[in-house]
């Protein structure tokens, strides 16, 4: 076991530029995390465009799906010739629902999870620059 | 189709659950283990857990069925039930998970920071749940019926002696196992089959699913009428037998069934010749098997508004289903959240293909269940009529246990999370003794329901679950999640406003007579008008009163929304996240 030194008083130093603006600066050294675990103003607002975001994914990517599925019954009860066309050898309203949406739903649910990480990441490189 | 090979695969299904839960006792000791798997459970074993609890009875026998008896129209109930999963995605799950919620009230509570607010979510909870297993013990009890002919309550007997044993011995550390165990089961149990059968069609010359013509009969069949029935013959039959026609006694002599509405008494048995169109029960609409396979073909009152409020309750109550959230809470954090749900996306798309099979096949090969209504029994029948000899009845037993599994693995999980909401919220009785005692009552309250219930379709009951579900607690889910200014008075009023309507058409539909009164489907479809009423009280009266927001929303939000590893839990407030 080797004993630390003993500690040494530091240097006085002393700021001779001044910053270029008259504003203070005091709160820049803050953190994001910090901002906004003391529930500061702006990180208040961090935490809101973090929200409004993932709300904005969230709903879009939800609406544009559910949507287009939305659609499909009005579609049939508009034109009921279309039940009767035929895809790859399956009516039309059995090929889109029993074989096409699946893949849709798979596709919409990974773009969501790969965009939802993304604006996690950002938020996170944000919050954590010093 | 009593068939020895059916009841053995019933009977290994049940041991093997009783023996994975019994595994599960010896590794689970403490509370935690007890209600969530201490989160030691991997994305990949938590999505075969939840797809394994999710596909219930309404899934394996009940889509294929509907889709049997009512057409393209009622494809929906796949589409909604896996499309629920992806709304639960975008809107939900990481959230939820952040929240660090055991179940839905404590999601409640936390959210909104009171007791009454838990409360009423409590109860929704419970009443969900119970409307639910609900209809997997009707689906059991079908099963045996199919499968050994015996009555219709002891399959939902037996079903909640297994589960209350297994999940009172093992908690859900154990279930996890079973779970995951059990997706794979079924999806094996219903692929399986229908690859074979597939085959046979084929090689019985790739018959037609959607001539213009009424189904017949395949060959000449004897039927039991279990129930007093009525049907509608398109021709006049010339049938033979013992029973009773429009109130006549027949003895074992030839009676010719002129086409029209019957009245066929209980217990008639009857041959009917091969090749003559199949009657069928007055309920349905009169389809050639090409009309069939139209939309809008179902024959029910305002098709539109019916499939439009079916959507909305799917796609919007699979959030709101007590053993779906319970779930979130094994995944370690929101990412992981994220991606369990996606996978069990994939994993639902996968096995949703197979039943809309079993359901056209029918068409073909098992019409008479047209005529006795038990158009449920379809995916269990069609294996041994299909195809001949020892290979039919080995694929019906498979079939049988995928079935029975279903059962089971959806009333553990409904039952775990009910008996958690039970020693929490009702019976306020903690630690493991708490827990057991609750189980036995969130078992045997469903098991009594089953008694007064009248027969309405599997698939149809779980959509009531769901439609309640969406109207209640997905308000308070969606808005809690993505909206500071909701009240604690204005979560309540939209839970109330939402549920209590929604729960009162379930119940109306499910223990009474409706009848055709044009009111019925506004019943039997709730979710079109109590969802938009849920979300609409719970939106306004929050912001008449907003003088009640909870104290520390904004700290609720940073700890729901933030991702967990920067450290934002509020100002350095301790937390039980480990």
């Amino acid at each position: 076991m080797t004993t630390p030194p003993p500690p040494q008083k530091p240097t006085q130093r002393v700021v001779v530029t001044s910053p270029r603006t008259r504003a203070p600066r005091a709160r820049r050294p803050y953190s994001g995390t910090r901002e906004i675990n003391e529930q500061s103003e702006l990180g208040a607002v961090y935490m809101r465009t973090l929200i409004r975001a993932q709300r904005r994914l969230g709903l879009s990517v939800c609406l544009v799906t559910c949507g287009a599925l939305g659609v499909l019954p009005l579609l049939f009860a508009i034109d009921p010739e279309l039940g009767k066309v035929r895809v790859l050898g399956l009516g039309l309203p059995w090929f889109l629902l029993c074989v096409a949406t699946f893949p849709m739903l798979l596709l919409a649910g990974w773009f969501y999870v790969r965009q939802a990480e993304r604006s996690e990441r950002e938020f996170a490189e944000l919050v954590e620059r010093p | 189709m009593t068939s020895g090979y059916a009841i053995v695969a019933v009977l290994v299904v049940a041991l093997g659950a009783i023996l994975v839960g019994t595994y599960g006792l010896r590794v689970s000791r403490t509370t935690s283990d007890f209600y969530v798997a201490s989160r030691t459970v991997s994305p990949w074993w938590n999505a075969s857990a939840i797809g394994g609890e999710y596909l219930s009875a309404a899934s394996f026998v009940g889509i294929a069925g509907l889709i049997f008896a009512y057409g393209p129209d009622m494809l929906w109930f796949p589409v909604g039930y896996t499309a629920g999963y992806l709304v639960l995605l975008t809107m939900v799950a990481a959230p939820l998970r952040r929240s660090g919620a055991y179940t839905l009230p404590d999601f409640a509570e936390a959210r909104f920071r009171s007791r009454v607010v838990r409360g009423v979510a409590s109860v929704l909870a419970l009443a969900i749940g119970w409307l639910y297993l609900l209809p997997q013990l009707q689906g059991a009890g079908l099963t045996l019926n199919t499968v050994t002919g015996a009555p219709n309550w002891v399959g939902a007997l037996v079903v909640t002696v297994v589960v209350t044993v297994n999940v009172m011995a093992g908690g859900m550390r154990s279930i996890t196992f079973v779970q995951a165990f059990q997706y794979w089961l079924k999806l094996t149990a219903i692929t399986v089959p229908i690859v074979f059968l597939i085959v046979a069609w084929q090689v019985h010359g790739a018959k037609s699913l959607t001539e213009p013509k009424y189904p017949v009969f395949p060959a000449e069949t004897r039927v039991t009428f279990s129930h007093q029935t009525v049907i509608h013959a398109e021709q006049s039959i010339f049938i033979e037998g013992t029973g009773e026609i429009d109130g006549t006694r027949v003895e074992n002599v030839g009676f010719t069934l002129t086409d029209g509405y019957h009245r066929i008494g209980q217990g008639s048995e009857f041959t009917f010749p091969e090749g003559a169109p199949v009657p069928h029960m007055s309920t349905m609409d009169h389809n050639t098997n090409e009309t069939w396979s139209l939309p809008m073909s179902s024959g029910a009152d305002f098709p539109l508004y019916g499939a439009y409020s079916l959507i909305i309750a799917t796609f919007l109550g699979t959030m709101g289903l007590p053993h779906v959230i319970v779930r979130f809470y094994t995944n370690p954090n929101g990412t992981a959240a994220r991606r369990t749900t996606l996978i069990v996306l994939g994993l639902l798309s996968v096995f949703y293909l197979m039943p809309p099979m079993y359901g056209a096949l029918g068409r073909l090969y098992t019409p008479e269940l047209l005529m006795t209504g038990q158009t449920d029994a379809v995916v269990l029948v069609l294996p041994t009529r299909m195809i001949e000899g020892i290979g039919g009845q080995l694929l019906g037993a498979l079939v049988a246990g995928g079935a029975f599994a279903a059962f089971l693995s959806t009333s553990s999980g409904l039952v775990v999370s009910l008996a958690g909401v039970l020693s929490q919220d009702v019976l306020r009785l903690g630690g493991v003794r708490g827990f057991r005692i609750s189980t036995m009552l969130a078992g045997l309250v469903p098991l009594a329901m089953t008694f007064v219930a009248t027969g309405m379709p599997v698939a149809d009951m779980v959509g009531l679950a769901f439609a309640v579900a969406a109207s209640s607690l997905c308000p308070l889910l969606m808005l809690g999640i993505w909206s500071s200014r909701i009240t604690t008075i204005g979560a309540i009023a939209g839970m109330l406003a939402g549920g209590v309507p929604a729960l009162t058409a379930g119940l109306v539909t499910m223990f009474t007579d409706t009848g055709d009164a044009w009111y019925e489907v506004l019943l039997s479809r709730p979710a079109a008008w109590t969802v938009p009423l849920g979300f609409t009280v719970m939106y306004v009266v929050s912001l008449l009163t907003q003088r009640h927001v909870p104290p520390g929303v904004q700290r609720t939000m940073v700890k729901l929304h933030a991702p967990e590893n920067l450290g934002l839990d509020g100002a350095g407030a301790s937390d039980e996240r480990s």
